[in-house]
């Protein structure tokens, strides 16, 4: 991370409530982060945390029904996409930002071809004309995500794909429109471990190749520790810790973080050792919070802890941390 | 595409499963070989005979069923079995045209409000029941007072109302599909509304769309026999079912083939459509499975 690199994706201060008819949930309280060009960046949580409901946002696929963005911004190469129409923000969707979800089966179309469905989202380069062509670059998209046997499967249909194979479709189908950012939204979860791996493996090849930036949506903090550049941390809608990923792991700085951690089975552990669980469960999000989300499960909370919601402090670089322990080091906005 | 180069292992397989479903329905397979035989002759029955089905001859008329008029003879002496075929013609067309306009004004008009839902769904199926509430038959006679009776008045007649049921079940379908996820994976792709409608929405309502078209169809030649019977239907000298039952009803003491045969003929043709209809229901839905 030596040289200087540019934000592609800046997310400020996000703050996103949902209604029911009778009252406003503020789910999203103030997420803050941002994604550089070219570098992966983990958004990791347990569930509930809004991992997900941020990064629907990025793209607006919340439901405009009952989810309202109360203040903040999303820059998108510094354009604010929160003030864009509906027919304008259809414009970044796919060809600016990809996104894959978590389960496969459900996001692909069970009555077509996933060729075909592949086929539909290729980038509208003058370079494809016919649809011989634009057959090729489905087989060839096919092979860059390593489905063997492409011209078979192009005829195929999603049932009578394996799960690992439908997530690759699922990948191609979103690598066809040459998006700038990858969201993957916990692509790993509903597949077995093997081919977890095979996976990441898989996306990493390919952003090297295309350049690409990724937001990697999980909650298995293992997963990503040889996955990602950076990790942002969410707990109860903020973003409690950012740092490097060697950062992160060697030296959590957020109490909720380093509780994490401990929490985590790891290989280096003997068995007569416990893993420590966090005492307690997250806050319910029907209920306002005042002051730091994680107040009443932290050994280290003071009284300011419970009537101010920390700001973002920048510990050292590129490890920032929105906690009082660190009231000491410089406020971050950024 | 470079089909050869293809080797599809299983083509199409839902259509086929459904159809060793459907044949599997002794009922619903008898049901479609009737009509299909129904079809054929609509077709030939007519050459069958030398008779043209507007030729009057005087000399034969109420003549009961024998070798040479295999239904006998009407008032007029026109050949009932000639027809009967052309009945057939006028009956099969106007259902079947009644209920693919039924069907594209309904999936069309159902699938946007349930796609849009919110207040515009709420007025689009609001108006439809205000629509739907309207006395049928007051507008029907309303039609052919201004407009010229015929076939073109009873489809109009019939498709004034007979989308919004089409359009309630692919609204209630979109309804629930509309939250799946591949929904929103299309609308993370940047598709539009329309495009994720007719691209996404639509050929997963197939099943119930098929099913309800194959049911609106007997309902729609019902309709229009009732209407012909009415008088409010096809004019002489064209034959419709509805008519020559009208004409056949006042001769059923002494003539009771000339009633007989048009008001099997339409129970047939309902009893298929209906015995089809069903099956393709079931067949077509894999979650029905017993």
């Amino acid at each position: 991370m030596a040289k200087k690199m540019n934000k592609i994706l800046d997310v400020k201060n996000l703050k996103i409530s949902f209604s029911d008819f009778e009252k406003k949930y503020l789910v999203i309280r103030g997420a803050s982060f941002h994604l550089f060009e070219g570098e992966t960046l983990a958004l990791v949580g347990e569930s509930g945390s809004g991992k997900s409901v941020t990064a629907r946002a990025i793209v607006g696929l919340n439901p405009k029904e009952c989810s309202n963005i109360e203040s903040g911004e999303i820059l998108y190469r510094n354009k604010n996409l929160l003030e864009l129409s509906e027919k304008k923000i259809r414009e970044y969707r796919g060809k600016e930002i990809g996104m894959i979800f978590q389960d496969p089966i459900s996001s692909l179309n069970p009555t077509m071809k996933v060729g075909k469905q592949v086929q539909e989202n290729l980038a509208k380069t003058p370079l494809i004309k016919t649809s011989h062509e634009s057959f090729n670059k489905v087989i060839e998209l096919f092979r860059l995500v390593g489905i063997s046997d492409p011209i078979r499967r192009y005829d195929l249909y999603p049932h009578e794909l394996s799960g690992g194979m439908r997530q690759r479709v699922m990948i191609s189908l979103v690598l066809a429109a040459q998006p700038k950012i990858l969201i993957a939204d916990e692509p790993t979860t509903a597949l077995d471990v093997t081919i977890q791996a095979q996976i990441l493996h898989l996306l990493k090849k390919i952003q090297k190749k295309l350049n690409m930036s990724i937001i990697f949506i999980t909650h298995n903090l293992s997963l990503i520790s040889g996955f990602c550049d950076r990790i942002a941390v969410m707990y109860a809608g903020t973003v409690v810790e950012t740092a490097t990923t060697k950062q992160l792991f060697s030296n959590p700085k957020h109490p909720y973080t380093s509780k994490l951690l401990q929490s985590i089975p790891r290989l280096n552990l003997t068995t007569d050792q416990p893993l420590i669980p966090i005492e307690g469960s997250p806050p319910i999000l029907t209920q306002t919070i005042t002051g730091c989300g994680f107040y009443p499960r932290c050994h280290l909370a003071t009284t300011q802890c419970e009537k101010e919601n920390p700001p973002t402090f920048l510990i050292e670089k590129n490890h920032k941390s929105a906690c009082w322990l660190y009231k000491e080091c410089t406020k971050n906005d950024d | 595409m470079n089909t050869n180069l293809v080797q599809t292992q299983i083509e199409n397989s839902f259509l086929k499963d459904s159809w060793h479903r459907l044949k599997q329905n002794k009922f619903a397979l008898t049901g479609l070989i009737t009509l299909l035989v129904l079809v054929f002759f609509a077709l030939v029955g007519p050459s069958f005979s030398p008779l043209k089905y507007y030729e009057t001859n005087l000399a034969l008329k109420n003549q009961p069923p024998s070798p040479i008029f295999w239904f006998g003879t009407d008032e007029l002496g026109r050949s009932i079995f000639v027809r009967i075929w052309w009945g057939a013609r006028i009956s099969l067309f106007v259902g079947i045209t009644a209920a693919l306009i039924d069907m594209l004004i309904g999936i069309f008009y159902g699938g946007f409000a349930g796609l849009l839902g919110g207040k515009i769904d709420e007025i689009m199926m609001r108006t439809a029941d205000m629509l739907y509430s309207l006395p049928h038959l007051l507008i029907v006679i309303l039609l052919t007072v201004i407009m010229q009776q015929g076939i073109t008045t009873i489809i109009i007649a019939i498709t004034l109302t007979g989308w919004i049921n089409m359009a309630r079940i692919t609204r209630a379908q979109i309804l629930s599909l509309k939250e799946h996820d591949f929904v929103t994976a299309a609308s993370a792709m940047g598709a539009s509304k329309t495009r994720i409608l007719i691209r996404h929405l639509l050929p997963n309502c197939f099943g119930p769309i098929i099913t309800t078209v194959t049911l609106t169809i007997p309902h729609a030649i019902f309709t229009e026999a009732f209407l012909s019977f009415l008088g409010l239907g096809v004019q002489a000298p064209i034959a419709s079912w509805g008519t020559m039952a009208a004409d056949g009803l006042p001769a059923l003491s002494f003539y009771p083939w000339r009633l007989f045969f048009p008001a099997t003929f339409i129970s047939i043709t309902m009893l298929a459509f209906n015995l089809l209809g069903d099956g393709l229901r079931d067949a077509l839905d894999p979650w029905l499975k017993k």
